[in-house]
This record gives structure tokens, C-alpha cells and sequence, in this order.
């Protein structure tokens, strides 16, 4: 009995919405930062699983070519994102999202900023 | 000899690469050669071209030299090639020539300099790029060299890169004349979408056929051009980038920040012409701006206790009376002025050069005075471009301004205005410059000379005095032809594409001895108050009588253009500080943010 006759495109949509709503409760919950990389990659199934079922339903192959792409884009996505943290992780001995967020040039009040044209002094005098 | 007009640019060019490449590994008498050889073998060619132009004009009075094709998509096609008329002639020569001299001057003046080989190599880049512009057949390659003269230029001002000041200068040179070089990149997409050419000819060809006069369209082009020739020319109120350009050598304020560069946009709105007939308004705006220009410029540089700064706003002042005369269609004196000009003002630049090296490198005029005795062919040289930037009797700036106040004077009843204001003009300019004459090179000596100039600093300054002194008589009747020669010869460029452009009644003898009596006595009356200002009257009294021009110097340094500029400055600050309080470094309120943003526009796009 094929499976697709059974599980509707219908069905198919609805969970990759449900995984896509774990994953960026993921995103949005989790400190950690390899476990918010993981929700990130549920997140892309999410909407690689969207693309399959919506092609089910039209009976267009067009849904799985756009699997394939997110498929090859999600692992080199992994590949650039493993290897950021591994370098963070190096760097600061955390991988707390919180506790590593810093920009060094922000204070409460924004920018540190300075006249623009601070310095900017003729060259010689006309006076 | 008409089939190299290519070695023109080409020369300087690979002079360029040369010095680029060899650059530190030649020694600084070879790197001179090699500085200069190539750009005095492109003059020579330059002036054989000439000649044979003048024996034999080419055949419909101009000649077209395509190089390549450099880009081609089905009905849009854009050649390297250039194009030599009259008005490409003159400017091409006194390009070279004055290159030539300067190049030579600074073969002494940056002796013993560490970048000697970089000096020469962006020199020659300058004067390829500035024969690219001149030359140029299509408006993309013009653009080409207009940027060329850009870049040289900033990196010309900042050559003592050691100086933080000096790249400050240069920066400021460089953002300015970009919103102008912008100006002409919207004006060239303008014409190319509207005309579909870029062919300088046939751009006006198609513009007065497609165009009526003072049609949005064509104002609107025009506009766009006389914003970029108002950047490059330093002009009101795009002028503030000039006088700290005076940081970098001093051939190079010679070369670039007198007589060529800055007379770009001179040479661009007398090669649109046509483009500017078509817009009455935009020309009315071209002889306002140029009229307030030379004013300002010349009341500035009355106030200036720094010899360059003051030459710089001498140059702002005399291009404006080019400005001035291009706004009332009188191409020709303003190409006219352009050449003796260039001529007189890269002298007094090379003399002031001189004397910068003879009191210790600087431009400070306390330190100088009573040179005369001490220098006295610089002395010669530097009196001879100051009568003839003055405009006295029978120099070459005299024939150039008078040619210029005769068109300012003709144009018609409103225009008489502009006539009052030109020799308004004339008297501040005599002043000035006998003033600067007086400061230098009379009453007591302050310093002891340090350096001399020997041959090879004489022979180019001495050649631009004579020059300085001869260039006009190429008009007086009898001398060559019957008069007027570089007018008939230049008219033969602006007739040709401005046919239905109705020149002013010839004025009778009385006028025309009127205005060449006001004029004269202009220059004569400017020249006495300099010599009483500087002679007769306590220095305290002198600074009371040029207390209102120093007015104006205030308001050129810090007057509405530059506040505006800097208002800009502080809003994009004031924004960037705020938006700068989103930016946490929290990646899980950037998740969120973009989560939340992302849903409200899918909800305003499914439920609007």
C-alpha cells in the first residue's frame, strides 16, 4: 500500500509546520549554541518537508528539486556553523549565547561617538 | 601625423607603468627621464598635430580616431576613440605643454624626495587621464578620464602621506568633486536613455532635434552637467575643497589645482554647448554661480597670508569669470581664458614654488619679502604672471578679459549686470595680485635664501613668463592673420554645433573703447591700492580696508554649504546612534526580531 495514500499532502503540511514552530522554539529558548544550531536544522527540514508535501499535492516535481537544494545548503550550513562555534568555543571557553554577547563598542547609551569632524583642521591658516 | 594622435595619452601612459613597476629601482636622474621624456615627445606630437591642422584643416573641420570597440550590445555601442576639433587642438596643447614645464620644475623642486618615482609616475597617470578627457569622442570615455583626473588628484594632495593633515586634504578633495562626478554619471544615463547615444556629436545632434529650448529634459541634463563641471572647478559652493588641496607639492597645485584639472568642468560645458542652449535657465545659473564665484574667490584671496592659499583662490576667482562667460554662450573667450590662464597661473605657481624653496619650504609669506634682489629672475618670472592675471595692457590675461567683458557686455540689457560684476572682478584680481607681487618680493628681506633655482627650474619658469607675456598677441590684428585668430580658429568648433545660435551684434567702436578704457583701468587702479596698501599704509590700516573681504572668507569657510554638509553629518550619526541600541550582541533577540517581523509581513500581505 503506497504511504501517500494514506498520509494526504494535507497531513504531510502540518507537521512541517509543527517542526518548524519546535525549531525556532529552539532558536528562541535555547542558550546553548550547538542546540540552537540543531534547532536551526529542524527548522530547514521544516520547510524541506513543506516543499515535498506542497509538491505531493500538485503532483509537481518541483517540491523535491527545492528538497535537494535546502539539502545541500543545510550541510554546508552545518559545516560553516560547527566550525564558527568550535572557533567561539576555542575563544571564550563558553558556548552560553547570553554570556558571550558583548559588542564591545555599545554602551547603554550606543555608539561612543565622536565629532565627525573631529581633527579636521585646515590645512593652514587663511586669517 | 594626424594617426598618432593615440600617442597622446599613450605616452604619459607608459611612463606610468614604467615608473609604476620600475619605480624604486631607477635612480632619481633616471626616473626624471622618464618622467619627463614621454610627456615632451606627447607635446612635440601635440604641437606637429597642430600645425598640420592649421595648414590643413582634416576634412569637415574635425578628425575621428577609433581605437576599439569597447562595449557593443545590439543598438548600444561605445568606441575607444578619440576626436579632434579646434577646441580638442587648444586643449590638448596647453595640457601638454604646461605639463611639460611643470614636469620639468619639479625635477628640481622634489629632488632628494623619497617618493620621487611615485611623484613622476601619478604625474604622468594625471596627464594621460586629463588627455583621455579632452579627447575623448563619447561621453563614457570622457567619464573615464574625469575620474582619472580624480584619482591622480587625491593621490596627488596626499603625496606627503606622512601628514595626517595632507590625507584629510585629500579626502575632502575627493568626496567633494564626487558628488559632482556622480552628477555626471546621472547626467550620462540621462542623455544615453532619452538620446540612446553617447557620441558627443551626435548626443547634440539628437538633443536640439528632440528637444525644444527650456525643456524639462534638457534643463534637467544640463543641470547635471553644471553640477559636475561646479564640483571639478572648485566653483561657489562646491569650492572648499581648493585651498586645502594647496597640501600636496607644489607642481602639483601648478598642473593639476590651476591650470588643467580644475578647468575640466570649463571644458565640459563649453563641449555641451549645445545641451546648454537648450536650457536658458541652467545657463542663467552658470553665469550667476561663475559672477559670485570670482568675486568671493578674489575678496578671499585679498585676505590670504599663505601664498598658495591665495593663488588657489585666485584660480576659483579666474575660472568663475570662465563660468561667467560660458553662462552667456561665450565658449570661445572662456577657452581663450582657459589657455592664457593656464599659462600665467602655473607660472606664478612654479615662482611660488621657487620661492618656497629659497625660504625653507614654506608658504608662509611673513617669512618672505625682499626677494627680489635675491631672486630676481624668479622675481622677473613671478611679475610678469602677476601683470598678466591682473589683466594690464598688452600681457595675455589682458586680451583674454577684455575678451570676456566685450561678451559680458553684449549679451544684452540684464547682462550689463554681469559686465559690472566681471570688472568688479578685474579690480579685486589686479589688487590681489600686485599684493602677493609686493609681500614676496619688496620691502625688507626677513630670511636668508636657502636654495637658488638653477637651469632646470629657470628654463620652464622663464618659457611660461614669455609665454605669460606673448600668448595675447596672437589676437592684435596683423600679427597673425587679421585679428582674433585663436577666436576664428576656436569659433570653427562652437559654429559648427551651434548653428542656430545667434551671436550679439558686434558692439560699435565708441563700446568697444569704452570697455577696453574700463578695463585697463580696472587693472591699473587694482595694481595702485595694492602698491599703497603695501607701501604707504600701516599694516593695521591695510588690515581695516580688507576687513569686509575677510568677511567673505568666513562665509566661504563656514557659510550655508558647509553647514549643510555637516548637518548631514550629525543626522546620519544621530540615526546610526540610535539604531545602534538594537545592536545587543543577543542572537536570540535577533531570532526573535526577525521570527516576529517575518510573520507580521506574511499577515500584511495575506490579510491587506
Amino acid at each position: 500500500m503506497n504511504i501517500l495514500s494514506v498520509v494526504s499532502g494535507h497531513h504531510g503540511l502540518a507537521v512541517a509546520a509543527a517542526l518548524f514552530a519546535v525549531g525556532l522554539l529552539g532558536v528562541l529558548t535555547r542558550r546553548n549554541l550547538l542546540f540552537v544550531l540543531l534547532s536551526l536544522e529542524i527548522m530547514l527540514n521544516a520547510a524541506g518537508l513543506a516543499f515535498v508535501a506542497a509538491g505531493a499535492l500538485w503532483g509537481q516535481a518541483d517540491g523535491q528539486i527545492m528538497f535537494l537544494f535546502i539539502l545541500a545548503t543545510a550541510a554546508a550550513e552545518t559545516a560553516i556553523g560547527l566550525t564558527l562555534l568550535l572557533i567561539v568555543f576555542r575563544e571564550k571557553r563558553n558556548l552560553n549565547s547570553d554570556a558571550i554577547a558583548d559588542v564591545p563598542h555599545v554602551s547603554s547609551r550606543g555608539v561612543k561617538s565622536n565629532h565627525p569632524f573631529e581633527g579636521d583642521k585646515p590645512v593652514a591658516n587663511s586669517q | 601625423m594626424l594617426d598618432y594622435l593615440y600617442l597622446l595619452p599613450a605616452l604619459p601612459g607608459a611612463a606610468f607603468v614604467v615608473l609604476a613597476v620600475l619605480g624604486k629601482r631607477l635612480s632619481q636622474p633616471v626616473a626624471a627621464w622618464v618622467g619627463v621624456a614621454p610627456t615632451a615627445a606627447a607635446a612635440a606630437v601635440t604641437l606637429a598635430i597642430a600645425a598640420e591642422c592649421l595648414a590643413a584643416p582634416p576634412r569637415g573641420g574635425s578628425f575621428r580616431q577609433t581605437l576599439w570597440t569597447w562595449l557593443a550590445a545590439e543598438n548600444f555601442r561605445v568606441d575607444v576613440a578619440f576626436y579632434l576639433d579646434p577646441l580638442a587642438i587648444v586643449m590638448a596643447a596647453t595640457v601638454a605643454v604646461v605639463a611639460v614645464f611643470v614636469l620639468l620644475h619639479a625635477v628640481e623642486y622634489m629632488a632628494g624626495d623619497d617618493g620621487f618615482s611615485r611623484f613622476f609616475a601619478v604625474m604622468n597617470l594625471f596627464v594621460a587621464a586629463m588627455l583621455v578627457l579632452v579627447l575623448a569622442d563619447n561621453l563614457l570615455l570622457l567619464y573615464v578620464g574625469w575620474e582619472g583626473v580624480g584619482l591622480c588628484s587625491y593621490l596627488l594632495i596626499g603625496f606627503w602621506k606622512r601628514d595626517p593633515a595632507n590625507g584629510r586634504a585629500a579626502r575632502k578633495a575627493f568626496l567633494v568633486t564626487r558628488v559632482g562626478d556622480t552628477a555626471l554619471l546621472i547626467g550620462i544615463v540621462f542623455l544615453l536613455v532619452h538620446l540612446g547615444t553617447l557620441d558627443i556629436h551626435g548626443l547634440q545632434v539628437a538633443a536640439r532635434n528632440a528637444w525644444a529650448p527650456g525643456a524639462a529634459c534638457a534643463v534637467l541634463a544640463a543641470a547635471m552637467m553644471l553640477a559636475a563641471a561646479v564640483a571639478k572647478s572648485a566653483q561657489w559652493p562646491m569650492h572648499i575643497w581648493l585651498p586645502d588641496a594647496m597640501a600636496g607639492p607644489t607642481p602639483v597645485s601648478a598642473l593639476l589645482h590651476a591650470a588643467t584639472m580644475v578647468t575640466a568642468g570649463v571644458y565640459l560645458v563649453a563641449r555641451l554647448g549645445v545641451l546648454f542652449t537648450l536650457a536658458p535657465a541652467v545657463q542663467w545659473a552658470t553665469a550667476g554661480i561663475g559672477s559670485a564665484t570670482m568675486l568671493l574667490g578674489g575678496a578671499a584671496a585679498l585676505t590670504q597670508t599663505d601664498l598658495k592659499r591665495a593663488l588657489a583662490y585666485s584660480t576659483m576667482s579666474q575660472i568663475g569669470l570662465m563660468f561667467a562667460a560660458l553662462g552667456v554662450g561665450a565658449a570661445t573667450a572662456a577657452i581663450f581664458h582657459f589657455l592664457t590662464h593656464a599659462v600665467f597661473k602655473s607660472l606664478l605657481f612654479l615662482a611660488a614654488g621657487s620661492v618656497m624653496l629659497a625660504v625653507g619650504h614654506s608658504s608662509d609669506m611673513a617669512r618672505m619679502g625682499g626677494l627680489r634682489r635675491s631672486l630676481p629672475r624668479v622675481y622677473v618670472a613671478f611679475l610678469a604672471g602677476a601683470a598678466a592675471l591682473a589683466g594690464l595692457p598688452f600681457f595675455s590675461g589682458f586680451f583674454s578679459k577684455e575678451a570676456i567683458l566685450a561678451e559680458l557686455w553684449s549679451h544684452g540689457d540684464g547682462a550689463h549686470v554681469l559686465w559690472a560684476v566681471g570688472l568688479a572682478g578685474a579690480f579685486l584680481t589686479a589688487w590681489y595680485a600686485f599684493r602677493l607681487v609686493f609681500l614676496v618680493f619688496h620691502g625688507p628681506a626677513r630670511v636668508v635664501v636657502a636654495h637658488r633655482p638653477t637651469w632646470v627650474a629657470r628654463v620652464p619658469m622663464l618659457s611660461l613668463a614669455a609665454l605669460a607675456v606673448l600668448a595675447g598677441w596672437v589676437q592684435w590684428p596683423g600679427v597673425v592673420e587679421n585679428g582674433q585668430f585663436v577666436a576664428h580658429f576656436l569659433d570653427a568648433s562652437f559654429d559648427r554645433i551651434l548653428p542656430s545660435m545667434s551671436l550679439a551684434p558686434e558692439p560699435t567702436p565708441a563700446t568697444r573703447w569704452m570697455l577696453l578704457t574700463s578695463a585697463t583701468a580696472a587693472a591699473i587702479a587694482g595694481a595702485t591700492l595694492a602698491w599703497w596698501t603695501t607701501h604707504r599704509v600701516h599694516a593695521r590700516a591695510a588690515e581695516k580696508i580688507t576687513q569686509p573681504a575677510s568677511l567673505f572668507t568666513r562665509v566661504l569657510r563656514y557659510g550655508v554649504a558647509d553647514r549643510a554638509w555637516r548637518a548631514v553629518a550629525f543626522a546620519g550619526l544621530w540615526i546610526g546612534n540610535q539604531l545602534a541600541r538594537m545592536q545587543t550582541g543577543r542572537v536570540r533577540w535577533y531570532a526573535a526580531t526577525l521570527a516576529a517581523v517575518t510573520v507580521l509581513a506574511v499577515l500584511a500581505a495575506v490579510f491587506l
